[in-house]
């Protein structure tokens, strides 16, 4: 299966193919309303230059925005198998194919490492536009992958989550992917070696009930939504509207589970001063 | 006795035993043949009918209303039990109970889910599903039991986590994450069995393991049938494909080597013998024990961690042409 078995070697994507970020003339933002032509939305870190709304990027936008220039993309050879044969509507090996095909990316997670101000750094981000930044055997595998690498190469870690949660498709794999990250982040703590969780929007489910909260630092963009449960299961749970601004980042902040929110624009300077406090 | 769907042939049979019975009280008849093979055609259909359950039939069966819970268990197969509440931070969770057991000369720390018995208790208990109390309660006795060498026994059976809006407050995310990570680096050994429901973060957030079984008509998956089927197929109708395809059943964990063995149900499911069933639990987490106690505390952490990180299939795009069946673990 799977048009990458066609490529010869190495990762065949262009960048600029990979990038999560919209296309086109124009943007309509999904806070405000307002539009802004592309070029204020780039120049502007991919926020509304007219709310500061934080449009969503992918693994590459978050890469490029945070590395001095190059970096070296990590275990990009990794891709799922449908081992359960899983079909619900829609066969998981299609939804794959489709995923591919959207997004030109291997899976919903994907590894670099790079320098920031000279101190080198292993970013593993998550990409929503591939199965909703789910998390199956590939994602845990990759992050297990990179513990090593960190171990090995004594190089911090920074995880960027963007996902709704562990790949149904998966079944109990992907629920075992909260273990196996969250039991290998032991040994980076074991080891002295800093990890850094960036929370993005969205971050729920399994993946906040795993590594995203075990971050040394725990970090979000601002009004992302993060937390445990969907909106929309609790609000049919208790059968109540939910209060302005719940399972914001900013509402993490106020009940005690982030360090900080880091505006875009803000967000290497940040890492880099991290990496220098951790040094 | 109460019936499921599927064991509606067993329900006629039972009735007429009954009826059978009644006659034979009241009157001279010599019922005691019609009886016996009566019972024998009850044994054959129940054989039957159990050697060849679904997915969503065993879901049912770990819904049994009348399957016993946690602390029928620990009752049974402790001789001293001493529960211990709350987690100093917040509040006592009473969807999650644990404390000191003896286990026939072991003193342990045993903790699980506990559902409710009848309407009332099952309100009290939450349906089985936890707060972050119950998770920061359950890790409070795993550390207390760490300090002063006890190994720790944990019982599953939750419908999942509790969605709620003071467990997001509380950060329910967080306490799950937390005792995962804190599990794998226990210096005590750690057995965890799925004894009813396994559902998600809910049942994992206290089932990281050396060992980790499942009782035989238990499942354990990232998403109940129910709400997978709303996700996926965007209707409650689905329940049924929902649990054949998330392959939830123990068989398929233990195909998959994602759990370490099955401890088998007296025909009928745990409820129809829950002393028996006790015995059987019993035996097998005496039997873990005994080995994990072999180990020294560094070999089980490292042999803990790497079973979790050998748990996966995947596959590889560059090498995989020639030894793709090698691929994964």
């Amino acid at each position: 299966m799977g048009w990458f078995k066609r490529l010869k070697d190495g990762i065949q994507t262009a960048t600029k193919y990979k990038k999560e970020a919209p296309d086109g003339l124009w943007y309509k933002c999904n806070g405000c309303g307002e539009a802004s032509t592309m070029k204020e939305l780039r120049e502007n870190f991919y926020k509304c230059p007219k709310c500061n709304y934080h449009v969503r990027i992918g693994s590459y936008d978050y890469f490029d925005l945070l590395f001095d220039g190059k970096y070296s993309e990590l275990f990009g050879d990794l891709y799922s198998k449908d081992f359960l044969n899983f079909s619900d509507l829609k066969p998981y090996t299609e939804r794959l194919e489709e995923a591919y095909r959207k997004t030109e990316l291997m899976d919903a997670l994907s590894v670099a490492v790079g320098r920031i101000r000279k101190r080198s750094l292993v970013i593993a981000a998550m990409d929503f536009s591939f199965i909703g930044g789910s998390m199956g055997s590939v994602v845990g595998e990759k992050i297990s992958l990179s513990i090593d690498y960190c171990l090995e190469h004594q190089t911090p870690l920074m995880i960027i989550s963007k996902s709704g949660g562990a790949r149904m498709m998966e079944s109990a794999f992907s629920l075992m992917q909260m273990a196996k990250t969250s039991a290998k982040l032991t040994l980076l703590a074991k080891a002295g070696i800093p990890y850094f969780s960036f929370l993005t929007d969205p971050t729920t489910g399994g993946v906040t009930a795993s590594f995203a909260m075990l971050g040394d630092i725990n970090f979000a963009e601002p009004q992302a939504l993060i937390g445990f449960a969907g909106p929309r299961v609790i609000k049919e749970t208790i059968k109540k509207d939910l209060p302005d601004g719940f399972q914001t980042s900013e509402f993490l902040l106020e009940h005690g589970f982030l360090d900080f929110i880091v505006d875009r624009k803000d967000l290497k300077e940040t890492v880099g001063d991290l990496l220098y406090f951790f040094n | 006795m109460v019936f499921l769907d599927f064991e509606q042939p067993l329900e006629k049979l039972y009735e007429q035993l009954e009826k059978i019975k009644q006659v034979g009280e009241e009157g001279e008849v010599d019922v005691e043949p019609m009886i016996k093979e009566l019972e024998n055609l009850i044994r054959n259909k129940r054989k039957e009918i159990y050697s060849n359950l679904t997915g969503w039939q065993k879901v049912q069966l770990s819904r049994h209303p009348e399957r016993p819970y946690t602390l029928f268990y620990i009752r049974n197969m402790c001789k001293k039990f001493q529960e211990l509440h709350g987690d100093r931070c917040f509040k006592d969770d009473k969807a999650i109970v644990g404390g000191l057991a003896n286990l026939d000369g072991q003193n342990v720390v045993i903790l699980g889910h506990q559902k409710g018995v009848n309407t009332k208790m099952r309100q009290y208990r939450n349906f089985g599903m936890a707060n972050p109390e119950g998770y920061r309660k359950a890790l409070r006795l795993m550390k207390l039991a760490e300090r002063f060498n006890l190994p720790i026994v944990c019982l599953i059976d939750t419908p999942g986590a509790f969605p709620g809006l003071e467990a997001e407050e509380r950060g329910q995310a967080e306490a799950i994450a937390r005792n995962l990570f804190e599990m794998a680096q226990l210096k005590v050994p750690v057995v965890c069995v799925v004894i009813g429901e396994g559902a998600s973060g809910g049942a994992i957030g206290i089932g990281l393991g050396d060992r980790v079984y499942m009782l035989e008509n238990t499942w354990y998956s990232v998403i109940s049938p129910e709400s997978c089927s709303s996700i996926l197929w965007r209707s409650w109708d689905y329940k049924e494909q929902a649990a054949e395809a998330l392959k939830l059943t123990a068989d398929h964990m233990y195909e998959f080597g994602l759990i370490d063995g099955i401890i088998r149900e007296p025909l009928g499911g745990a409820h129809t013998a829950p002393e028996e069933m006790a015995k059987l639990l019993k035996r097998q987490i005496k039997k873990a024990l005994s080995e994990l106690m072999e180990m020294s505390p560094e070999d089980r952490i490292d042999a803990r961690i790497n079973k979790y990180a050998s748990m996966g299939v995947f596959e590889r795009a560059i090498e995989s042409v020639d030894e793709e069946d090698d691929q994964g673990a």
